[in-house]
């Protein structure tokens, strides 16, 4: 018996992957779901009954999603080239103060002119954050793991700074909460009655497009060249700092859309709890999906469906919702070991 | 032929049909050969041939599917390094796996020592090293540390190793890739001592007059097949190259080509890096229509220097003008690169991203051309059809446009990398190490292209270590040591012995001031 590496991976192994991956990490946590003294195939029936067993948990779990697609996306985006964003938490969070802070009624305008700029001054905000880092690492090799992550923890404060002062909402009894969009800035609600709205077909398009950049342009070419081999990149004449730089305002400017539409079409205000670590769960999501742009759509669909169900699985039976963290982190766990195993085959 | 010893008659090493598949490739194809005591074979091949799989089969790292191996009568148990070792047979591969921070001795007893014992015997092992390095004329200080040896002490740390395990028989892979002639020259006396007094070797090269000369028989792979053994007094250089490819081997011809006006100029050039000169006031013009080779041992200059002629990094001081413009630090970009082909020294790490598919690197420097992008968008049929051109004119071996160019060979990858530059017409052609771990026919192919383009008026600055392409190919030629460059001479007005003394920095000896 040897195991042997394979010269491209195996094509039905690569698709069957997240798959298997689910499933190893749905047994993987049975046993601590049995620890806490509940039922595991009642627990796992809430979980996807929660997700997917009505016209409004479908909606939830699709509006949960929305978010995690496009931090989701910034991560695949950046990883792609080799840029290291772990930015995206803090990306997402200057995103939503921009859109807060002009959609409160800074700017009144129309809803069709009103929505897109409020959702590009978001855009625009991540990708300022990004391009301080990307700047320190293309000039003067700063590493961008250290500068994006810290830099989360500064936006947070300054989130808190500006809900507590000059953002504050004169009307939320105290609250630490910013004055709430107008109207004219609020996402439309794809279904009445839920709290799904355009931001959801907004970022299954942003990873359609995307995905064409990726495959179809120039900058797509070039950036992936970057991605898997700088050196030739660099032999063949493209600039590794210019690609970067682009790559860096791609990936900003999706993780900042994600906060601004979290602001316009979900909470209507900035708060600090608007995200549960929506930045940090779109790695995971990028990973997932092994960084292909139509693949994170999918696995925001997962990582959602997961955190929506334990919610209905802690409601009846009292299970933590902590589980879904721990779903969520094996699966990822069991997903890289996939991939691993993908590009592996064992001879007798 | 060096030294009066030779085969004794006795066999020491047997393969019988050792057979070896990957997959669907029959990597070694039923190969049986012997090795009587005392003999050097040369091992010959192209890449591909098989010659690395079955030398990795007899020392273990692979286990054959079939067939046989006995070392001294006795049959060698398959896949175990130590049962190789232990049966007395050593290797010394091409790339050299010393550790530099610790002595030569240390060196040497590394891995021959069990790791529970608490003490070392140094003195006896310095005895028996300095013993083997007697009989053997190896001398090297067993004190001093391996990092700051030179490349040929090194690898005669790397014989004294095998040797004091006990070796009895040796496989050397490649191992002039990296000396000078004179070096290589006192390596063959080595393997002359050895066979003399009893060692068989196992000799594996590129380099067919090598082989001829250090060898008493040579053995030929092809396909992973055995195609030809013959004793070297009884062949020569035409047989057995015609022997390697399959077919009968044309060399490259060089026409008469009266250069033209200066292409690259490089005046004082001076590149410093980490504080160090790694280049040193180099002057140097190159004509179109000439090319220009640059020798040396590697790691004397020659990056620096195709770097700066590539426009990758700016001098300290000097000036470098190329096609009359001077060349800075951003030159690489693209506009220049349209009149600049470069071939690089690393096809992997810098000429082809593996993971994209060959088309995707066909276009790898022109996809921002028109031809290929429009408004943005990558013309894709246009690129495919580009590269399916290129590997029908330049006779890539592929399964197509669309396979991953990670799964291509060696040669042609270069291939590859070769039609993408020869597409653009280029003026001027940096070719760096161009024939760099290419079998027979790919190097032939490769010197033809850049002997037509001389003849098509370009400019080509040929850095090789290949004592013998540079004097095929070039024009004039110049050596590079610690940095600094000879002035360029007619390459019919040098020696080979005057280039060797030049690349090992004797210039005072070699009648040449600077």
């Amino acid at each position: 018996m040897r195991i042997e590496r394979r010269e491209t991976p195996h094509a039905v192994w690569a698709l069957a992957a997240p798959f298997i991956a689910i499933v190893a990490a749905l047994t993987l946590c049975a046993p601590l779901i049995l620890w806490h003294g509940s039922p595991v195939a009642e627990a796992y029936g809430l979980l996807v009954k929660g997700t997917l067993g009505s016209r409004g948990a479908i909606t939830e779990t699709l509006s949960r999603a929305t978010p995690l697609i496009l931090t989701g996306l910034a991560a695949a985006v950046a990883f792609r080239a080799k840029l290291w964003n772990i930015g995206g938490e803090g990306q997402f969070y200057v995103g939503a103060i921009a859109a807060a802070a002009i959609g409160a009624g800074a700017v009144v305008l129309p809803a069709v002119l009103l929505i897109p700029f409020v959702m590009v001054c978001g855009a625009a905000a991540g990708a300022l954050l990004l391009i301080g880092p990307t700047l320190l690492k293309t000039r003067l090799g700063v590493d961008e793991v250290v500068t994006t992550l810290l830099l989360n923890f500064v936006v947070l404060l300054f989130v808190s700074m500006m809900i507590e002062g000059p953002m504050k909402d004169p009307l939320a009894f105290g609250w630490p909460q910013s004055a709430p969009v107008i109207d004219e800035a609020t996402l439309p609600k794809l279904i009445p009655k839920t709290r799904l709205h355009l931001g959801f077909l907004i970022a299954v398009g942003a990873a359609v497009v995307f995905w064409l950049i990726d495959t179809r342009t120039t900058w797509g070419f070039e950036a992936r060249a970057v991605g898997s081999n700088p050196g030739a990149a660099r032999f063949a004449g493209m600039s590794i700092q210019g690609v970067t730089l682009r790559v860096a305002i791609f990936s900003g400017a999706l993780a900042g859309l994600a906060g601004a539409s979290e602001v316009m079409g979900l909470r209507g205000y900035l708060a600090l709890d608007l995200s549960p670590g929506f930045g940090y769960s779109g790695i995971v999501v990028a990973m997932l999906a092994q960084l292909h742009p139509l693949g994170v759509v999918a696995g925001a669909i997962f990582v959602a469906c997961v955190f929506v169900g334990a919610d209905a699985m802690g409601r009846t039976l009292g299970v933590p919702s902590f589980i879904a963290d721990v779903i969520v982190a094996t699966s990822l766990m069991c997903m890289l070991v996939a991939i691993l195993a993908a590009q592996y085959r064992i001879r007798p | 032929m060096t030294g009066t010893g030779g085969p004794g008659g006795e066999i020491v090493l047997s393969l019988k049909d050792v057979t070896k598949r990957f997959g669907d490739l029959v990597a070694n194809d039923r190969i049986s050969l012997d090795l009587e005591r005392g003999e050097v074979l040369g091992l010959l091949g192209e890449n591909g041939a098989g010659k690395t799989t079955l030398m990795s089969i007899l020392f273990g790292h692979y286990v054959a599917d079939d067939g046989t191996i006995e070392a001294f009568g006795a049959p060698l148990p398959p896949g175990s390094p130590r049962a190789a070792i232990d049966a007395g047979i050593g290797m010394v591969h091409q790339h050299f796996t010393l550790a530099e921070n610790l002595s030569v001795l240390d060196n040497v007893m590394l891995g021959s020592e069990p790791l529970w014992k608490p003490s070392t015997d140094r003195r006896s092992a310095r005895a028996k090293l300095a013993d083997l390095s007697d009989r053997f004329g190896l001398t090297v200080d067993p004190a001093t540390l391996v990092g700051s040896l030179s490349v040929g002490e090194r690898q005669r740390v790397e014989i004294l190793k095998a040797l004091y395990r006990d070796a009895r028989v040796l496989i050397l892979d490649e191992p002039t890739a990296v000396l000078t002639p004179q070096e290589s020259e006192s390596l063959f006396e080595t393997l002359g001592q050895m066979s003399e007094q009893g060692l068989s070797l196992i000799f594996i090269s590129h380099k067919l007059d090598e082989v001829l000369a250090a060898s008493h028989r040579v053995v030929v792979l092809r396909g992973g097949r055995v195609v030809g053994e013959r004793p070297v007094a009884g062949t020569s250089r035409e047989e057995l190259a015609e022997m390697i490819i399959g077919y009968d081997l044309q060399e490259p011809v060089r026409h008469e080509v009266a250069p033209g006006g200066p292409v690259l100029e490089l005046e004082g050039v001076t590149v410093a890096q980490d504080g160090r000169a790694v280049l040193e006031a180099v002057d140097l013009t190159i004509r179109s229509g000439e090319i220009l080779g640059v020798v040396g041992v590697s790691g004397n200059g020659q990056q620096p220097l195709a770097q700066v002629a590539g426009g990758f990094i700016a001098p300290a001081s000097g000036t470098a003008t190329l096609f009359g413009a001077p060349i800075g630090e951003s030159s690489a970009r693209r506009d220049v690169a349209g009149r600049v082909g470069r071939i690089p020294d690393d096809r992997h790490a810098l000429g082809v991203v593996s993971d994209m598919a060959i088309w995707e690197n066909a276009i790898l420097d022109t996809s921002n051309r028109r031809r290929f992008a429009k408004h943005g968008m990558l013309q894709r049929t246009a690129a495919k059809s580009f590269a399916a051109e290129l590997i029908d004119r330049f006779d890539i071996r592929c399964p197509g446009p669309n396979a991953a160019t990670g799964l291509l060979s060696g040669g042609n990858m270069q291939k590859l990398i070769l039609g993408r530059i020869f597409s653009l017409d280029p003026g001027f052609i940096i070719a760096n190490q161009p024939t760099r771990g290419l079998d027979v026919g790919a190097i032939a192919f490769v010197q033809e292209r850049l002997l037509q383009a001389r003849e098509g008026g370009a400019a080509v600055l040929l850095i090789s270590e290949d004592l013998d392409e540079v004097m095929s190919l070039a024009d004039r030629i110049a050596v590079v040591y610690r940095g600094r460059l000879t002035a360029p001479k007619p390459a019919d007005a040098l020696t080979t012995r005057e280039i060797g003394l030049l690349m090992a920095g004797q210039w005072r000896e070699a009648g040449h001031a600077h």
